[in-house]
């Protein structure tokens, strides 16, 4: 978060921003105090922690999900909804 | 009915947002973009997910995106449908343009309420999606008219003498069923799969329909940030949120719950509810559970069910 | 070529848009406008224009509708008066801000209370601050000629910024005048189809209205500032090209009588008319006076009005609305503003008049020419506000 901000001159007009997604250079998972861990060999893959992400911070893979930790805020609703419990919420250390 | 490895992966409504740790509403958010069928505009009101999700210079959009103001999404989106319209006509745009409006309840059962009004009125071809969170929470949990009887907000806190909010949540699927539209329903994101169906049913519909899904709040509800989707899920199963949908006028039952949870399951997992449980103070929790009674018999028996 | 109607100002704005190929009006009725939406509405029924006409169900949500629709690239129209202006005061600034080009008629009428439906500018001089480019009408013969130009104004990609064509209630609005109207062809020539900048067109994704903390919101607050800057040349460019068109010679201020002027009236709208008829007896009987008629009020014609006031001694700048517990009316303040900034040593008085659409008639005006010219002579202002026809 430490680019040059732009001046009026070189700015879009209006505030319009026209990068879609552009969100996705503010890393959210600094905001964490605790982090998901799977425990993949338990995972079902069946997907209800990606669907129920707030962040999308659930990543599909071929057998089983991950956890994107730049953008997990350490919400833990994964944790409470998966249905085999193979996710625990472990304090953040930095 | 859609299964759920079989939904788009890629995300319009990516990370790197600035919600809560939790926020409902933006599990919300990706599960109505997975919903989508084609070309997509969303007009945003001022709220909790405008605000978050396009700090400049950081969209998590990536659909066209427009927010104008508080009270007018409805309005606004109305004008986008008509200039597709008139353009069409003149052969200066071919594609079919899916129009959502998305809400928060302030900006649609009270400062915005007329704005819904006309546009629904008029018929312009539009998806309204509401996403309930039961009070203004963007600018510091002040009450709305969707606020239910008994939370405790900053502007109907639980004092000593009026124990939080005194008026009953307005019946807003109700409202938008009057004006005759075709499509009306209620949600909650537990039930992603009713969810996501009504927001393609919603986009299929050759005119308004309105979605209203509850959306619980960590910081507002006070609840755990990860119980969010266990609440949207209780307040279904004590009957506090009936899933259903109109459909022409008539209603329909999406999600029976024969055997309810008592309410006050749902209420001692928030915050905003906890002066209820003082001796002084227990009847209102009667009297709400008394209210969820009365409306889901309401609600059962337009929909032809037996109470 | 030249076609004259009978046209009242709310039928010339009406019919300058049914020319302009709009192709959504978004609108709520409000007296003295309701002319141009009815006319507009028949004219779609009948099939006579494209537009989508969008009955809205307040003037708020009409000028929210006009800034989607202004989004997606179409061309726009909206009109409104008084208190449907005032309602719709927050969405004006965002139409500017989010860079809208649209033309919205309006048909100045006082603002309550009391109530009152009568000519009045304190409407469209209580939103001047709105980034809009506002221009007024003296005639409906200007009205119409006006809102063609209006839409290439506000569409050029140097501009960007809506416009707001004002004509007096009533006086204006439902008085009938024989129009020159130019052909449909024509019009169409002058004023092709819109070609947007950039839109939320679906295929190409991205985000209006975000929200811009301390740190970006003064960028784009001054790129408007600079948009204005830019509308004197483009609305010059626009004007020669129209008067190609037309014959007709429009720019930011028109002047009656200046050359030799030792004191000048300035006014906007309709009263111009009648100040210049006046000028014109005056001079007949040897005083030298003179009209300036702003037509372009935002941004403010500075350079043309010091060229225009030229030697003149003493102004009476006339307001028809009035800026409460201020020292001096808005378009006096401009003028006051505009001479201080060029060092010219005028004398300028205000006169309030007018206000909800109280006559003033050619008497008062005359005594008005004579007070300035008097101003003129001793170079003493006697009252520096003076207010026009009030009883005790």
């Amino acid at each position: 978060m430490s680019e040059k901000k732009l001046g009026w001159k070189s700015l879009p007009i209006g505030g319009y921003l026209l990068e879609p997604g552009s969100a996705m250079k503010y890393k959210t998972g600094e905001w964490r105090a605790f982090r998901p861990i799977i425990d993949q060999e338990k995972c079902v893959n069946c997907l209800l922690c990606w669907i129920y992400c707030p962040d999308s911070a659930i990543i599909r893979l071929e057998k089983f999900v991950d956890v994107n930790y730049d953008y997990c805020k350490g919400c833990g609703i994964c944790a409470n909804e998966c249905p085999v419990k193979c996710i625990t919420m472990v304090e953040e250390r930095r | 009915m859609v299964r759920l490895k079989d939904l788009p992966t890629e995300e319009l409504f990516t990370s790197g947002h600035r919600l809560c740790a939790g926020c409902g509403a933006g599990i919300i958010m990706r599960m109505t973009m997975k919903a989508l069928r084609g070309p997509t505009i969303v007009v945003s009101a001022t709220g909790c997910v405008e605000v978050a999700s396009t700090i400049y210079p950081y969209t998590s959009w990536k659909v066209s995106w427009v927010h104008v103001a508080f009270e007018n999404a409805a309005a606004v989106a109305s004008g986008i449908e008509a200039a597709y319209k008139a353009m069409r006509r003149r052969g200066a745009w071919d594609k079919h343009v899916d129009i959502i409006a998305i809400v928060g309840d302030g900006g649609t059962f009270d400062i915005g309420i007329q704005a819904l009004s006309g546009a629904l009125e008029r018929g312009h071809d539009f998806l309204y999606i509401c996403y309930d969170n039961e009070a203004y929470m963007n600018t510091g949990i002040q009450r709305s008219s969707a606020t239910p009887h008994g939370a405790a907000t900053t502007t109907s806190p639980a004092g000593r003498k009026i124990p939080g909010k005194p008026e009953f949540k307005k019946d807003l699927i109700g409202i938008c069923a009057a004006h005759g539209i075709k499509y009306a329903a209620t949600a909650s994101p537990a039930y992603w799969n009713d969810y996501i169906t009504k927001v393609r049913k919603g986009l299929e519909v050759d005119g308004p329909a309105v979605i209203h899904v509850f959306s619980p709040c960590p910081l507002g509800m006070r609840h755990d940030s990860s119980k969010s989707i266990e609440i949207a899920r209780l307040a279904v199963q004590t009957r506090y949120w009936p899933v259903y949908e109109v459909e022409n006028g008539k209603y329909k039952l999406n999600i029976k719950v024969p055997r309810p949870k008592p309410l006050i399951e749902f209420l001692k997992m928030q915050g905003r509810f906890r002066h209820l449980f003082q001796p002084e103070f227990r009847h209102e929790i009667d009297a709400l559970q008394k209210w969820v009674d009365e409306n889901w018999r309401r609600i059962l028996s337009l929909c032809g069910e037996k109470v | 070529m030249a076609k004259v109607i009978g046209l009242t100002g709310d039928e010339a704005v009406a019919y300058a848009v049914k020319q302009c190929n709009v192709d959504v009006v978004a609108a709520y009725p409000i007296t003295p406008q309701t002319i141009i939406v009815e006319k507009i509405s028949e004219y779609v029924h009948n099939g006579e224009i494209n537009a989508e006409f969008v009955c809205v169900e307040s003037e708020h949500s009409a000028m929210s509708a006009c800034v989607g629709a202004s989004l997606t690239g179409a061309r726009v129209f909206t009109a409104t008066a008084s208190q449907g202006l005032a309602l719709m005061h927050e969405i004006l600034y965002i139409a500017s801000g989010l860079r809208c080009p649209m033309v919205m008629g309006i048909a100045n009428r006082a603002l309550s209370a009391p109530i009152n439906i009568h000519a009045d500018h304190s409407d469209m001089m209580g939103s001047r601050d709105c980034g809009w480019i506002q221009i007024y009408a003296e005639n409906s013969q200007e009205a119409y000629d006006w809102v063609i130009q209006a839409f290439k104004i506000s569409e050029n990609p140097r501009v960007l910024l809506p416009v707001s064509v004002n004509l007096d209630g009533f006086i204006l609005s439902h008085s009938m005048e024989g129009v020159k109207v130019l052909e449909d062809e024509e019009v169409s020539k002058f004023l092709p189809p819109r070609k947007p900048v950039i839109t939320i067109d679906p295929t190409k994704p991205i985000t209006v209205g975000a929200l811009c903390l301390p740190d970006y919101y003064f960028e784009v607050k001054f790129q408007q500032i600079q948009a204005l800057k830019e509308a004197y040349n483009v609305i010059r460019e626009v004007n020669r090209e129209y008067e190609a068109l037309s014959g007709r010679k429009y720019g930011l201020l028109e002047t009656y009588a200046m050359e030799d002027a030792e004191a000048a009236i300035v006014c906007l709208g309709s009263t111009a008319g009648t100040a210049k008829a006046v000028a014109k007896e005056l001079r007949e009987d040897g005083k030298k006076v003179g009209v300036i008629k702003p037509w372009v009020y935002r941004p403010f014609p500075e350079e043309d009005l010091i060229r225009a006031i030229g030697d003149v001694k003493a102004l009476a700048v006339l307001d028809r609305a009035c800026s409460f517990g201020a020292p001096f009316n808005a378009l006096c303040s401009d003028i006051l503003g505009t001479l201080y900034r060029h060092g010219k040593d005028v004398n300028v008085f205000n006169c309030l008049y007018g206000l909800g659409g109280r006559d003033m008639t050619p008497s008062d005006l005359k005594s008005i020419f004579n007070e300035a010219l008097e101003v003129a002579k001793t170079g003493k202002i006697k009252e520096y506000v003076k207010v026009v026809g009030v009883r005790e």
